[in-house]
Formats: C-alpha cells, structure tokens, sequence
C-alpha cells in the first residue's frame, strides 16, 4: 500500500487514518494477515514503534486482532467493517456540508445540488 | 538504567566551546534524532560516547559505565566522512570488521549487500558516493551493538540513496538497542524517529517524542527546529 504523510500532524494519526481507508475500501481483505510491525513500518519509512502504537490502536478498536503464533489479521467481523464505512462516510459527509456552508449555501440548496449531482451523474462513470 | 547518559558534559577544543553542560538520557528500543545547526556539539558528542574525545569535564556514561574497551565492544559508529581504507574491497572490509569487533555479524552484511547488487571483489573506492555510504551503513549496522551512533548518514546522497538508507535502518531497528542519528536534514528523517533532541551551543534546549511535538505544537519537527534556531 502507497503511504503518504503530511508535516505536522502526528504521524500515528495518520497511520489510523490510512490503515482506516485501505480496511474500509478492501485494499486490506477481511481475514488477511499483515506483515510484520517491522516490515510495515520500514515500508512506510516511519519508525517501528509509531506503527506498533498504531496498529495497537486499531486493535483496540476491533479492527485488527492478534493471533498469539500466526501474527496480525484484519477482522471478518461485518458489523465493524459496517460500523467503520459508517462513520467515514459521515466524516465525508460532514466535510462536504462544512464545505459548502463556508459558501454559504443552506442545508436545503446542498441537498438539492447534491441531488442534481447524482442525477447527472447517475451511471456513477464520472462519479469519484 | 537509562543506555546512555550525559550529566554536565563539557568539552572544550582550547578556548572554542564543543559542548558546554549538556545533560541527557536515552533508552534503548528507540531512534533518537539529535538536531541542532553545525557547530552546535552534535559531533562533538558522538565522539565523546565513542571515547574518541575526552571530557573537558563532567561525564558520559554507555549502560552506566564511561567510554573504555568494554563500551567500545558494543558501541558501533558511522562517522561524518569516509572512514575506511578506499582500497580496500568490499569482501577485505567485511574481514576488517570481523577482526575487529566479536558482534560483527557477517551472514547480515553479506545479506544486505547480497540486496546492493554489486561486485564485492571491488575496491570501495570504485563506487559512487551514494554506493560507498551504503555500503559503510551496512558494515556499521550489521554488528549486533548496544549503541549506533550515525552521524550524518544521507548527507549529500541522492533521494533514492536517502530512501534505502532509511529502510536500511528501519528494518533493523532492534527492541534492545539505542541508535541516535544527528542530522540538520530534518525533514528527511523525522518520520523514523520515536525522540528528538535539538542541541543549541552545546546545550540540550529540548527533549521530546516527535509525535508530542507534532500533536501539541500542529508542526513538523522541521518547522519546529526552524522556530527555535531561527537567526
């Protein structure tokens, strides 16, 4: 997977975020097993414990669990993987109303474009 | 026991100040980031710990005892500038450093220079500069060390260089040991680092874990160097 950090954030954070994005879209299967902390880190160039607390976060939150012999595994639990699309969505959501509000349109005219959006949009091609 | 301690370093080059008090602890399991502009003791330090410099006055303690045989046996360095014998090949260096340190561990250089791809029946003084810091990166960190001390490692090699010499020291980070790294190209390194230490004329004005910095401060360690060393 392709890491990229911004300057000034803590970059644990940002790990979360990642590992967050690439659980959620797939890029990490349900099940799948991770590399090692070691490998993971020195693939994203950060250092090993920042990945260790990281990961250890994520584990906390039921996203990842370790098997005491084999290593670390992405969950097959569905409500979680629900649960974690769930709540990133509604992070975009809300970026996009925060967005749009700063424009000064109302709750209303966002629903409304957002509606003519996904009409003319409707075959999802040009959709991102 | 913390792995390495200063308590009121001092060192004096005649009347020009290298260190001037400088108290620190460090503990092993982390990557240590010592940042401060040149002349700032940086240098100064790391030839102290490897008993290259003796203190003008104060102490500096390797797992509580002072620089001597003993510290040397489980302190390995990467100096500022080119160290070994350039007419010497590769497969010579990996018999140098047998010889001379008992935790040199000759199935990892081999294996990382196997990575390299190049010929070690070659003198290191027909490589690129890129090739020859690689290249003294691996011997230095192919000993099984307390300490790794490496002073300057991606000065003035190209990105893809600085990439691999980065991974080279991520991917034998080890729970056991302490490597301290000092660098002004902060920007570079600074995601590799549990601590940062900025060093000012001699002095340690700041100790602290980089995420710390990142999080309570919303800056890089970069940008918080540039605050503190502004002229």
């Amino acid at each position: 997977m392709e890491w990229t950090f911004r300057q000034g954030t803590p970059i644990y954070a940002q790990i979360i975020e990642q590992m967050h994005m690439s659980i959620a879209n797939g890029t990490f299967k349900p099940g799948q097993r991770l590399a090692s902390v070691r490998d993971i880190a020195t693939e994203a160039e950060v250092n090993p414990n920042t990945m260790q607390r990281a990961l250890s976060s994520l584990e906390q939150e039921g996203l990842l669990h370790t098997e005491r012999t084999s290593g670390r595994f992405i969950t097959e639990e569905e409500s979680k993987l629900d649960d974690l699309r769930k709540s990133l969505g509604n992070r975009f959501i809300d970026e996009l109303f925060s967005n749009l509000e700063k424009l000064g349109m109302k709750k209303e005219e966002i629903i409304e474009a957002v509606e003519k959006y996904a009409a003319d949009n409707r075959n999802g091609a040009e959709v991102k | 026991m913390s792995i390495l301690e200063c308590r009121g370093l001092v060192k004096y080059y005649g009347r020009s100040r290298g260190l001037d008090g400088m108290d620190l602890q460090l503990e092993k399991g982390q990557i240590v980031g010592l940042l401060g502009p040149n002349g700032s003791g940086k240098t100064t330090m790391i030839k102290l710990a490897n008993g290259l410099l003796r203190p003008t006055s104060g102490e500096i303690l390797i797992e509580g005892d002072r620089p001597s045989p003993v510290t040397k046996a489980k302190v390995a360095y990467l100096p500022d500038r080119e160290f070994l014998p350039n007419y010497m090949t590769v497969d010579k260096l990996l018999d140098f450093y047998g010889d001379f340190f008992a935790d040199f561990n000759r199935e990892k250089a081999e294996a990382m220079l196997e990575n390299l791809d190049i010929s070690r029946e070659d003198p290191l003084k027909k490589f690129s500069k890129g090739n020859r810091e690689k290249i003294q990166l691996i011997l230095v960190m192919s000993r099984d060390a307390s300490i790794y001390f490496l002073d300057e490692p991606i000065a003035g090699v190209d990105p893809a260089a600085r990439e691999y010499i980065l991974k080279t020291i991520i991917s034998n980070y080890c729970e056991n040991a302490l490597v301290v790294i000092s660098t002004h190209l902060i920007t570079d390194i600074e995601p590799v680092l549990d601590d940062v230490v900025f060093i000012k004329e001699g002095k340690v004005v700041l100790h602290d874990n980089a995420d710390n910095i990142r999080e309570a401060k919303g800056k890089s360690v970069d940008g918080l160097f540039r605050e503190v060393f502004r002229c």
